[in-house]
């Protein structure tokens, strides 16, 4: 099904309960490319399961998701996006090469190199260490180079600023602002208030959804 | 060819996995040893009834020892999030998957293969039975592992899922535990075992085509 609009990603009238009790619903928005969508809500407001939805991992209850005008099922959707969740999705038994190589491997090949992405996230020097001798910040950016590796224009994050320091933080804005200049989109959730004055910054307070 | 690399990644990728934690992977092997030298102990000194129970024992082990091997195939992806990275991964999941279970024969399945021969020795079990044993093992421990990824998808969601797993895919191996046993048993009496050896074939041709698409979709549900 073709949906004319502007917006690369659209989502239009979604709604979602979970045990009879209602997240959201009609719930639309729009992001096109050189966006960045912060969702903001208490906890238990449905941030997480809205972005489980957008990644295909949860049917919502109603409503469609379109990617460049088709439906997502129909698109390069799954091939454009990269999800970083709670679960850093990275193997504790391998070294930190290992991890990328293998999500290099799942995915296409992407802007940076693999030694160019960990000096991004500054873990160069790191390329043989097991994870599981990583702190959880450096783990939390390490899930975070693998979006930098394989080729997504649509960046999803559930709480990327959780055990960050200061210089993590703003190490991850300075990179969603940066995808966001190539003419990325990234869509995330979080309790920190984002310092960088971004422009095309967009808030949805789920709270505030009938 | 994108496809065949993210495969053997996977395989790669697991083994590797299986290597950095060796103990972990060995004790279904233990197992397998450990059940099948019991039971000499246990029955005592009559070479006649071990030779005639080795069949049933070895192959009965075999599959209780896939069944304890099971358990590990999707669960660690489950817990840290690698599983959600698969299942956006722009190839088919059903490739991904049959990737794992490959690697997790690999792993499992095959150390059985190469142990199997000295247990049955063991057991006295006749030497002209010794290549029905190999092949049954051949077809039929691949067929353990795809079947069984079935039952692990729909329960690796579940915080204990080990007794409804078991529930699950006993009664699935249980076609395969009577053709392989029966096999054997037809082989150290000098029988024809040709039926029983095509049957397997059949069925591990069947299960290599048909296993990873439920698998696939139980994998997405569990994941929900």
């Amino acid at each position: 099904m073709e949906h004319s609009s502007s917006a690369m990603l659209e989502v239009a009238g979604l709604s979602c309960s979970r045990d009879d009790r209602l997240l959201f619903s009609g719930l639309s928005f729009g992001l096109r490319p050189g966006q960045v969508l912060l969702l903001e809500g208490s906890n238990g407001s449905g941030k997480t399961t809205l972005l489980r939805i957008l990644c295909g991992f949860r049917e919502a209850d109603g409503g469609e998701i379109f990617w460049a005008g088709r439906r997502i099922a129909e698109s390069r959707y799954f091939a454009d996006m990269a999800y970083v969740g709670h679960a850093d999705g990275t193997k504790k038994e391998l070294t930190v090469l290992e991890n990328l190589r293998f999500a290099l491997a799942l995915g296409h090949p992407g802007q940076y190199s693999i030694d160019l992405a960990l000096q991004k996230v500054r873990l160069s020097g790191y390329d043989d260490s097991p994870v599981q001798s990583l702190s959880a910040g450096q783990k939390r950016r390490l899930s975070l180079a693998r979006l930098l590796v394989t080729h997504s224009i649509l960046w999803i994050l559930d709480e990327p600023f959780t055990s960050l320091d200061k210089q993590g933080i703003e190490l991850i804005e300075t990179l969603m602002d940066e995808h966001a200049k190539n003419g990325g989109m990234v869509i995330l959730t979080s309790h920190h208030d984002l310092t960088f004055p971004h422009l095309g910054l967009q808030r949805i307070h789920l709270d505030s959804c009938p | 060819m994108p496809l065949i690399q993210a495969f053997f990644a996977i395989v790669r990728r697991d083994l590797l996995l299986a290597f950095r934690r060796r103990a972990e992977m060995a004790n279904p092997l233990f197992f397998f040893v450990l059940v099948v030298t019991l039971f000499p102990l246990a029955v005592g000194a009559q070479p006649n009834l071990l030779r005639a129970m080795a069949p049933g024992v070895i192959w009965v082990s075999a599959l209780l020892a896939a069944l304890l091997s099971l358990d590990g195939l999707f669960r660690s992806d489950f817990e840290d999030g690698s599983l959600e990275q698969l299942l956006l991964s722009p190839h088919p999941l059903s490739v991904l998957v049959l990737g794992k279970v490959f690697a997790h024969w690999l792993v499992t399945g095959l150390p059985l293969l190469l142990v199997a021969p000295l247990l049955a020795l063991f057991m006295g079990l006749p030497e002209q039975a010794m290549p029905t044993l190999w092949l049954s093992l051949i077809l039929a421990t691949p067929l353990l592992s795809l079947i069984g990824a079935i039952g692990v998808a729909l329960t690796v969601g579940l915080r204990r899922g080990g007794m409804i797993l078991s529930l699950l895919v006993l009664p699935l191996y249980v076609p395969v535990l009577i053709f392989a046993s029966g096999a054997v048993d037809r082989a150290a009496g000098g029988l024809p075992t040709g039926a029983q050896i095509n049957i397997l074939a059949a069925m591990l041709l069947l299960a290599l085509v048909l296993t990873p698409l439920p698998t696939a979709a139980a994998l997405k549900m569990s994941v929900n």
